[in-house]
Parts: C-alpha cells; structure tokens; sequence
C-alpha cells in the first residue's frame, strides 16, 4: 500500500449564513443572496480541492466541545437535522454523512500513543454539530466522500491557550502519522473563524447586506496581519502570534483547529492561498488552503 | 394582599449521570433519588407553569425564548454520550413566551421566539424536566442564559420574567438549572471514585448552600461574584442573579438543602426556596445601588431613549448593527438626581453599571461629538469593594494591587462609554493619575497596554498626593461618541 499523504489543508470557517444564503435543498430557510465574496471564494477552494480528488476530510469543529479529551465520530453513518442554536431561524439543515471510521480510529489511537485523551462516540441518536456540518457542506455539497470528525477540547479555555495549543499540535502530529499509514489522501478542514467580536444584533432580513461590514478596524487590522503571513508562506510567525491575536479579538481560532492543522501539515513554509475573507455579523472570516501536495510536487520539479 | 407569582422555587444540577448513570457512582445514585423528593415537593406546589433557566441554554445575541408548543427530540449529549440517548417531549406553555419575550425587550435587549422542530433544547433542562416533570404535569416556559450577561443584566432578565408572570396572571415554579463549581476532572475516572475536583471549589459550594438553607438569597447573589472567581462557578454563577432579579431580591425565603455530590467533579446540588411573602414583580427596575433605580417611566420616553443613547436625530437604520448603540440601550441608562444646579438632562448620563459617583458630578457628559468622563476608579459598581485594595478594620490600606485596580478601571470606563453610547475603541485621550509612579507604573502600563495597545489614544500620567477614596489609579477619558 502506499504511503498516504495529506493534500491540503483548508482554513475553512462554518458561518451558516453562507449555506443559508446559497439556498441547498437540505436547508429548511430560504434567502434571496448575501456573502457573496465568501460564498463565490469558497467555491473556488472547494473545486481547487475536489480536483485533487481526497479520499476523505478531516474536520475540527470548534461547536463540538468537549471537556475529557478529543472524540471522534466511530460510527460510519449519520443522517439528522442540524439546527444552529444561535440562528435556528436561517439554519436548519438536513444531513446524511458517512465517515471513515477505520481512519478515525487510526488518529485517536496514534493520538494516545502520544499522551492525549481520546473517546470514540458511537452512539447513532448523536447529532452532528453545526460547524461540522456547514463547513463540510461548503466544501463538498454533494456529501459523497467521507468525513473524519474531530472533537475540539477545550482545555485553551478551561487551562490556558498554551497548553490548548501545545495539545493540538500534537493532535496534528497524531493525525499525520495516522493518514501516513492509512494510505488514504486527506485534506484538513480546520473549521475556524477569524477575529471574533460581533454585533449582538441581527436586521430583520439576516441577508440584508447593508448592515454588514468589520465590527471595527483594529480587529481588521489584526486579520490582515495573519492573511499577509499566510500568504507570505509565514505559518511559523503566524503561530507566534496567534497567542495575542486570540486575545485581541476573541477569537475561535482559540479552539485549536488552525493549530491542529498546520502542525499535521508539519508547519508549512509555503504561501497559503488565500480564497476569500469577509465578515458575517462583523466576526471575520477567511478561506484559505495551503496545497500541501502540489506545493510537495513544485519543489520536487525544481529541486 | 396581591397573588405571589412564584409559588417555590428550586436550583438543581441538571448533569446528565443523574439521569443515566444508574448505580455507577453512589453520588449520582444519590442525586437521582434526592431528585424523586424534589419532585413530589414541585408537584404539590399551587402553580400554571415550569419556569426553566439553565446555565446550558447559550445564546449570543440577546434572550431566546422557546415557543414551539411540543418540541420532540431524542438526545445526545456532546460531551456524555456514552451514557445514552435522552427521547423528550415537553408541552411548552406558548402563550407566557411572548410576554416575557416583550418584558425582555422593554428592557432593551434583542429578543426572539424559537419555534423550529429540531432547535437543540440543553441538556440540563431535559434532565430537570425528565426528572421533575416527565409528564408534562404543567407547561415549561424558558429563557436563554446570554453568555455574556453581566450581573445587572441578569438581575434585569429576572425582573422581566417576574412582570411578564403579573401580566400573564400566572404563577409559576421556578427551576434554576445550575451547577455550583462547574471544575470537570478531564481524564477518565473511575464513577464510583467521583469526588470534587478541588477542596476549594468544595468550600465556596458549602458556603453557599450554608446561605441557601438559610433562604438567604440575595445574601447569596452579593457573593456569587466572588464565590464563582474562587470555585468556577458554572457560567460565573450568573443564574443567581437572575433567580435574584425573579424572587424580588430579598432573603425572605424558607430554604432546604436536599443533596450535594461531586459528579465528575462538579458541584451538584438540589435546593428548594419558600418564598416566606408573597413574591411580587417590583414596581421599577432595581439595580445594584438605591440611589441609580430607574424610573420606569423614563424607559418609556422614546426621547430620553434616542438622547441618551447618543443616536439622537439618527435614525437607527443608519447604524443597524452598530454594538455600542444598541448595548447602550435605556435600560442600562441613569438619569440621577441631578447635581445641583445642572438641569435634568439626558447629555448628562449615570449608569448603574459603573459605581457610583462619590460626589455631585456624573458619569460621564456629552458635548457634541465627545463625551467626557469624570475621574473613573477602580471601585466596583454598587459595593464599596475596590479591587486590589485590602483595607484593616480602620480602614488603612494594607495591600494595593495595581494590576487589579487598573483592570477594574477600565472595566468601569468601558461600563460608562458603552452606556453613553460610545466604545473603548473610540478613546481619543486618557489622563491617568497615581499615587505611587516608582512602585506601580511599570505594572499599570502593562495592563494599559493590553486594552489601549492598538486604540492609539493619547496620553499622560502623573503621580499625585492622593485621590478621594483609598485608591491608587484613576483615569480622565475623553471619547468620540
Ligand atoms: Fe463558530
């Protein structure tokens, strides 16, 4: 068998909104437009991705959180209703997803070889969570390849961000070592928003765009920070500071998946491509993939 | 003499291994079984309705109200689920949603009425209602917990429920569904080794039920703050307060302790309160301090509304999501006796949030486009306490921590813009006063810098003699509104 391989790694947040306002037939609400910059980004990356025809999506979702280590979804089919409990009124999302249980299993056990805690949830009444669902969801509509669903610990919140941190870097260690062995090619989806203060009002017609824009401008400032080093192929000094980007703006990335993720991609020196940013109710988001493979494959062309 | 309009009411634990656990623990065990008395005491009370508030129903924007008149569901617990799934139908009383929705609106906080199959009803009221109404005996009503909700906040969400009942004309039982230290072990554990996860946590838990079986509720809500920094308190022990603001904030209550165990190492615990007088909503908007109650009539003057927010003449469509305009909303606002000789005016603003001025002067005023604050210290609203300042029985200082005074500062400065329709963000310049430059200036300017690092507010800072109270900084802040 060969050796499998990550090919990409995607920031890949989980605003309903953008599955709200692109109106799939698995969603109960219905919108007129709205998002779009981020919408059209997202389908870009999606389609750069599905290109490259992965055999499954590692998620991690900051909206499935758990206190006694990291879960993994250990049952290979799930279907249900998603409604967010933010904003049931545009979320209500009728899922059906099958996982690469034998994959999931590989990472949890590869993560307790390294010292984490891990727990198998097997119990078919589990309702998936939203960030989980809308990130997959725009990544790859049509549900038609398996997922690998990660839950987020929250000891960043519970302990402190460096040991939250310093767990998801071993997570990511964990989970290359298991997609290496398990000869499948894997993208990662780290379903994260970026700053993270937002308005604590919603207008009436949620997709009115009028009311959209950054919750203010040293939260943009600090999101701009972050997209230049991505881009600059800076993921190291990006990690360096993502400490006091995570105080500064609140934000999601505290959970960790950002983290897990370029430390499974053994923290890339390459520039990040970076698909869309925009804000929804003023948090920022971004979509941005780093193309582990085809990066692998240029530097072998010219090295 | 008038109706009370809460009949009894109860705290519980609403974790998911006293439902499930079976015999794995002799706590949860116990839990459960304590759980069947609680339950014979609810359904002898004289009451219409279950009203829930659970530290587990988050909401971000605003209060959520849930309106759907049967929600069905099996569920999950995220965290639990190897315990088993949880199959529920609750008969929701649809008709006192919109009346506490609209108390809670009146107040000026975002509202909206939840009536969608398949909207994730928390763990912790399922288990409270499975355990204390699994036939749908009476009607449940409940209300979100807002994550960010401070202690006035959820005073104010607590009176809102206490008037919609008078105007609903029922009477309820309340249920708060709380843990009291919410510190989880977070490897495995063997359940029927389950014990707390700190001696601490233990302590502050004793302290409070010791108050709760006194019935001495408000005495309770004065030390949730500190008893939830100390013990992690679920959700900062908010539901306190707003089981406050609901029963009127007195200690005239009867009360009984039924149980308290560790599960996973939390504080759980079973409580009941007779109420000793009727509970009746209060006439007016109680806050913290005597002296800064709302009138209830000024929360009605679209006037004083648009003035004192600051978005006078704008109409709010121009800035829909503008979060100082609306977090600054009248609710929050003071208009307070006037000091002597300045009219009653809505450019003058008080909020009840920041403490109280110690002198004829108020908050903050607004001139134009800048709004200026009086010297602001770190003394916490409605207390005499000062963070970072330990005073003997002689009042002299004994210690003086300057990182807790300055961080208290501008936690009260933010208090005071946010209410006058302003933001931290909009600082244009900060005078900083202390009273011993050699000793704290280095710590003070760390602080500082976390909040004003990237504001890029002008500044100065002088060492005096001495400020007015036992205090060691003080901040002059001139804002944009
Ligand atoms: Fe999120």
């Amino acid at each position: 068998m060969a050796e499998g391989s990550i090919v990409a790694g995607v920031l890949a947040p989980h605003p309903p909104h953008l599955v709200y306002a692109s109106n799939p037939p698995q969603n109960e609400p219905k919108a007129e437009c709205g998002w779009e910059v981020l919408r059209w980004g997202y389908e870009r990356c999606s389609k750069d991705i599905l290109a490259q025809k992965p055999d499954v999506f590692l998620v991690h979702s900051p909206h499935w959180m758990t206190v006694i280590g990291h879960h993994f979804l250990g049952l290979p089919h799930f279907k249900g209703l998603s409604v967010d409990p933010i904003f049931p009124n545009l979320f209500r999302y009728h899922y059906e997803l099958n996982v690469d249980v034998d994959l999931s299993l590989m990472i949890a056990e590869e993560a307790k070889d390294l010292g984490l805690t891990t727990r198998i949830m097997r119990n078919p009444d589990f309702r998936i969570d939203y960030g989980t669902i809308t990130t997959c969801h725009l990544m790859n509509a049509a549900w038609d390849i398996p997922i690998v669903s990660i839950s987020s610990n929250n000891s960043p919140y519970y302990f402190s961000n460096e040991v939250g941190q310093q767990q998801m870097a071993v997570l990511g260690e964990a989970t290359r070592r298991a997609v290496e062995k398990s000869g499948k090619r894997a993208v990662l989806l780290a379903s994260n928003s970026m700053s993270h203060r937002h308005f604590v009002t919603e207008p009436e017609i949620p997709e009115d765009m009028s009311h959209e824009h950054v919750y203010h401008h040293g939260q943009y400032l600090w999101d701009m920070e972050l997209l230049k080093l991505m881009k600059a192929g800076k993921a190291r000094e990006m990690l360096d500071i993502l400490p006091e980007f995570i105080e500064m703006t609140v934000a999601e990335v505290k959970a960790g998946a950002l983290t897990w993720m370029l430390h499974a991609l053994g923290v890339p020196d390459y520039p990040a491509e970076v698909y869309a940013y925009g804000t929804v109710i003023g948090t920022g988001n971004a979509v941005v993939a780093w193309h582990h493979e085809q990066n692998r494959q240029e530097v072998a062309a010219h090295g | 003499m008038a109706e009370s309009i809460v009949s009894r009411a109860f705290i519980v634990s609403g974790m998911p291994h006293i439902l499930l656990g079976g015999d794995r623990s002799p706590g949860w065990k116990s839990l459960h079984d304590s759980y069947a008395q609680v339950r014979a005491d609810l359904e002898a009370c004289d009451a219409d309705l279950i009203l829930y508030f659970s530290t587990q129903w988050l909401s971000v924007i605003g209060y959520l109200f849930q309106a759907n008149p049967k929600p069905t569901w099996t569920l999950v617990d995220q965290e639990w689920h190897e315990l088993g799934s949880i199959p529920y139908e609750f008969a929701v009383d649809t008709e006192f949603a919109p009346f506490y929705a609209e108390e809670v609106k009146q107040a000026g906080h975002h509202t909206a009425l939840v009536n969608y199959h398949g909207f994730p009803i928390d763990t912790g009221t399922v288990v409270a209602q499975k355990l204390l109404n699994p036939d749908n005996r009476l009607p449940a009503a409940m209300v979100s917990c807002n994550m960010y909700s401070e202690k006035n906040e959820m005073l104010t969400i607590g009176q809102a429920g206490a008037r919609a009942l008078a105007k609903a004309g029922k009477k309820a039982v309340v249920v708060l569904v709380s843990n009291l230290s919410n510190r989880f072990h977070v490897k495995e554990i063997d359940p029927a080794q389950d014990c707390f996860s700190s001696a601490k946590d233990h302590e502050w838990n004793l302290k409070i039920l010791e108050l709760l079986g006194e019935g001495r509720m408000e005495d309770v809500g004065q030390c949730a703050r500190d008893a939830a920094r100390e013990a992690n308190g679920d959700m900062g022990f908010r539901g306190i307060w707003w089981l406050n603001g609901l029963l009127g904030q007195t200690n005239k209550f009867t009360g009984h302790v039924y149980d308290y165990q560790p599960v996973w190492g939390t504080g759980a615990a079973l409580v009941r309160l007779d109420p000793a007088a009727p509970v009746l909503p209060l006439a007016h908007l109680e806050l913290e301090s005597e002296s800064e109650v709302i009138e209830a009539a000024t929360l009605h003057d679209p006037k004083l509304k648009a003035g004192a927010t600051g978005v006078a003449g704008e109409p709010l469509s121009a800035q829909p999501a503008k979060p100082a305009a609306v977090s600054a909303a009248p609710p929050k606002l003071v208009v307070s006796a006037p000091p002597p000789k300045a009219k009653l005016t809505a450019d003058l603003i008080n909020t009840a949030k920041a403490p109280a001025p110690v002198g004829a002067y108020p908050h903050a005023r607004r001139e134009g486009d800048f709004l200026f604050l009086s010297g602001i210290g770190p003394r916490e609203a409605g207390t005499k306490e000062i963070p970072g300042v330990t005073l003997d029985e002689d009042g002299n200082v004994i210690a003086s921590d300057i990182v807790a005074q300055t961080q208290s500062v501008i936690r009260n400065v933010k208090t005071i813009l946010e209410a006058s329709g302003s933001s931290i963000d909009k600082v244009v310049d900060v005078q900083v006063f202390l009273t011993n430059m050699k000793r704290d200036f280095a710590a003070f300017n760390k602080v500082y810098a976390e909040t004003f690092g990237d504001i890029g507010a002008t500044r100065t800072t002088v060492e005096v003699l001495s400020l007015p109270t036992p205090i060691a900084v003080e901040f002059k802040v001139i804002a944009k509104v």
